[in-house]
């Protein structure tokens, strides 16, 4: 499973960074690495971009880059809390 | 700019003589700015020292380097960075700063602000700049925020470098800033840090140290960092002034190793050791209150339907502010210009000595500070968007329609700032990371329908387009005005796509975007900022529009014959080259009691009129015949000139609203054989190219200043000259083909 498809609230883990170069690069920079804890937050309104939850902070990639990191799922969600972080 | 660059990006700080340089570096977001103002204080200068690539600014700091005796060092404010590791040349500009290179000069001091609530993060910063032996003293910022913040002791034992807690804001721990940076420039001591990269890693990194360019500070500690440097950096890059030689050696290695992930072992490693010194002082991160605040704010702000709602409201704000909002200022600069005017000329005897200083210095004058309350204003608007964290979900929401452009999301506030002026939206382009994003934003925001242009519009929809309504409803003049606006975007648009593509194409760069946490803005900050880029813009823009004004006065008042009458035409010379409003000279009261022979400008025989008669036969094709090229020619100093310079070529006087009986003559001209000059199909002519040409010498002049080369104001009164011409004769000479007019 990638980050552009993982669901809303989940509590997930980086398991590989793929993409290349200077961008992926980047990503490890902020703290995107294996191992390492994330959740998407939220989905802008058109669609794309998403925000990411990672050590603390929100970063926001396109859905196009987010395909690239591929994650587990560490804690899924109940479905009503799932509902509720999907429509504030 | 990125095509016209020098090879080094620096920035032109200017060096006092020897005065050790501090530099202020940090994450984005971290309060950095407001750090950088409470170490200078209120009183002390601020020097906006605009750079190729980058603002950077620049103050003097007191410090204490021997014991009592007070001295000057120089603090540098660097831009925001999470890594020194660099693609791009704006990204490079702190290590070059660090290194010393082209014309920085060499630092003694690093001042490193990080976040306290984001400790991980902001240390992998500062673990490279200790890699690189610079003197590094770190400033714990915004640890009010934290509940619990690490202990300073400890980290500072831990990391081998002086931690102080501050909140810039408050101006808390400021002192002990101070104390600690006159410490560390006292002992001057680089710190020792030894990281353990796999051996694997370090085994083939030789040929990239040998590779490394000799002038780049090559000390014994840095051979290592900066070949690490290189191998992240290097690669799919636009970095410009690395040696062929260091790409091989880069692509070498990395071709060497393929089976290994060079760059993720090098970041793991880096992320270990703070994560062991981080664990080992029992600072546990997470969140902060004020994530939960900001979490609980955004999902008002993100929402899909109430987000998006609010967001247009703040856009149409902005562009309110802009439009009205500025607009009383506007006329308190255009009364105090004509007020300046009349008294010159009440004082003065009649001569073109005195028009000299009336109309083309004082009006030169007004021609600048008129700007300045909408760039004033949209300064304080981005600063309160930026300091508060708005901005960022502004690109958060709308990267999805500006990433067709090939901009990033915040190019959308100089975008929509262009609607009320391109002056002010041009300088908000600093606000934009990438050059090549300023400089794409740069060239299209001038083909935005601006407040300059409605003037215009009016008078050429009044004068030759009937107030019929179409289908028996739909009013035609009003119909055109928001065509015009339709036009505006379209064209605005597409430029930004083919100009995207072309002239100013690049690597398209993938959203990275941090939301940070909503915050206060901090007003004294705002208000620095806004004082010191206005006198930035009035010294370096304003001077060459000061000059263009001058110019256009002159071109348009020779030869000068004498005159019985004072009511002439000449007056309206004044109003051609007074900023904005025709209507301030009128305010002016004449009493020209002087005996000597009053002389005239005779617009006929004058410069501009032969620029006008020479430009005819490029006009002519267009259906301009040269009277609109001498409006033209005026219409540079701004382009509502147009309307006053087309009174005077009809001799109109201002005494009354020009506007009215100016519409009447051009409606009634008639041509030797009795046609019509001015059909409705020159009309529409004529709208697209005002629409299209960037007929401002401000515009060309601001954009001078922001690139500092006249090669893209060149180009862009080139490309919108062209296109407009073409547009103009495609619907004068499609509509002459269609039998229209």
């Amino acid at each position: 499973m990638t980050l552009s498809d993982a669901r809303l609230g989940e509590l997930l883990t980086i398991e590989h960074v793929g993409g290349q170069g200077g961008f992926r690069r980047r990503l490890l920079e902020m703290g995107l690495l294996p191992g390492t804890g994330v959740t998407v937050k939220s989905v802008a309104p058109l669609g794309d971009p998403i925000e990411l939850l990672v050590r603390g902070a929100c970063l926001s990639i396109r859905k196009e880059e987010a395909a690239t990191v591929s994650v587990s799922v560490s804690v899924k969600v109940a479905p009503q809390r799932l509902v509720r972080s999907t429509i504030p | 700019m990125t095509l016209s660059g020098p090879n080094l990006v620096s920035v032109d700080v200017r060096v006092t003589t020897h005065a050790p340089v501090v530099l202020l570096a940090g994450n984005p977001n971290t309060g950095k700015t407001t750090l950088f103002n409470a170490l200078s204080g209120e009183a002390a200068r601020v020097g906006n020292y605009p750079g190729i690539t980058v603002e950077r600014r620049t103050t003097s700091i007191d410090v204490h380097i021997q014991n009592g005796s007070r001295e000057k060092a120089q603090l540098v404010d660097l831009p925001g960075a999470y890594s020194l590791s660099a693609r791009s040349p704006e990204e490079k500009v702190t290590l070059e700063a660090i290194l010393g290179l082209g014309t920085n000069p060499k630092p003694s001091l690093l001042v490193l602000v990080v976040d306290a609530g984001q400790l991980a993060r902001n240390l992998y910063l500062l673990l490279q700049v200790m890699e690189l032996s610079v003197p590094v003293v770190v400033a714990v910022n915004m640890i009010d925020e934290v509940s619990s913040p690490p202990d300073m002791a400890k980290l500072s034992n831990r990391l081998g470098v002086t931690c102080v807690a501050t909140n810039a804001r408050k101006k808390k721990g400021i002192a002990e800033l101070r104390a600690a940076i006159d410490q560390a420039l006292r002992s001057n001591k680089p710190p020792q840090l030894k990281i353990t990269y796999p051996d694997a890693l370090l085994a083939g990194l030789g040929p990239v140290e040998c590779a490394l360019p000799k002038h780049w500070e090559l000390t014994h500690d840095r051979l290592r960092p900066l070949a690490l440097w290189a191998l992240t950096s290097v690669g799919d890059d636009e970095l410009r002034d690395i040696p062929q030689e260091l790409r091989e050696a880069c692509e070498k290695l990395r071709k060497s190793r393929q089976d290994q992930d060079l760059d993720l072992d090098i970041v793991r490693t880096r992320y270990a050791w703070i994560e062991d010194c981080l664990q080992r002082i029992d600072h546990a991160s997470g969140h902060t209150p004020k994530h939960a605040i900001s979490e609980r704010i955004d999902r008002v702000l993100l929402h899909p339907v109430i987000g998006f709602l609010i967001f247009a409201v703040v856009a149409t704000l902005l562009f309110q502010a802009l439009f009205v909002g500025a607009d009383p200022l506007i006329r308190l600069v255009e009364f105090a210009v004509s007020n300046a005017q009349s008294g010159v000329e009440r004082v003065l005897p009649t001569g073109w000595p005195r028009d000299l200083l009336s109309k083309g210095i004082i009006g030169g004058v007004g021609n600048v500070v008129v700007f300045l309350p909408q760039i004033a204003l949209l300064f304080a608007i981005t600063g309160f968007l930026e300091d508060s964290g708005y901005m960022s979900r502004v690109a958060f929401l709308i990267d999805r329609v500006m990433r067709l452009l090939g901009l990033h999301g915040r190019a959308f506030v100089p975008m929509i700032s262009g609607f009320a002026c391109a002056v002010p939206a041009i300088m908000a382009t600093r606000t934009l990371e990438r050059q090549r994003d300023r400089l794409l934003t740069m060239l299209v925001v001038p083909l935005m329908t601006c407040s300059a242009r409605l003037p215009v519009y009016t008078l050429i929809i009044g004068a030759l387009f009937p107030p019929k309504k179409l289908g028996g409803w739909l009013p035609l003049q009003g119909a055109m005005m928001v065509g015009l606006y339709g036009f505006a975007v379209v064209a605005t648009l597409g430029a930004a796509w083919v100009l995207g593509r072309t002239v100013v194409k690049a690597h398209r760069v993938p959203l990275l975007l941090e939301l940070p946490p909503y915050r206060l803005p901090h007003f004294r900050s705002i208000l620095r900022m806004v004082i010191s880029r206005s006198g930035d813009f009035l010294r370096e823009a304003g001077t060459i529009i000061l000059l263009c004004t001058v110019v256009l006065w002159a071109l348009l008042s020779f030869p000068r014959v004498p005159v019985s009458e004072p009511q002439t035409p000449q007056l309206a010379v004044a109003a051609a080259t007074s900023p904005r409003a025709p209507a301030a000279d009128r305010a002016a009261p004449r009493t020209d009691g002087a005996r000597a022979v009053k002389t005239k400008a005779d617009i006929d025989r004058s410069p501009g009129a032969y620029i006008g008669r020479l430009l005819e036969p490029a006009l002519k094709p267009l259906g301009f015949d040269w009277k609109i090229g001498v409006g033209l020619v005026g219409s540079f100093a701004a382009r509502e000139v147009f309307v006053s310079t087309m009174a005077l070529v009809y001799g109109i006087s201002d005494d009354a609203d020009v506007d009215v009986p100016l519409r009447e003559r051009m409606r009634e001209e008639r041509r030797k054989d009795g046609t019509r000059p001015y059909s409705p199909l020159v009309g529409a002519s004529l709208l697209a190219f005002f629409a299209i040409a960037c007929q401002c010498s401000s515009t060309l002049a601001v954009i001078r200043r922001e690139t500092r080369t006249w090669r893209w104001p060149l180009f862009l009164f080139a490309y919108t000259g062209i296109l407009a011409w073409v547009t103009s004769f495609a619907i004068y000479q499609g509509g002459r083909l269609l039998g229209l007019s």
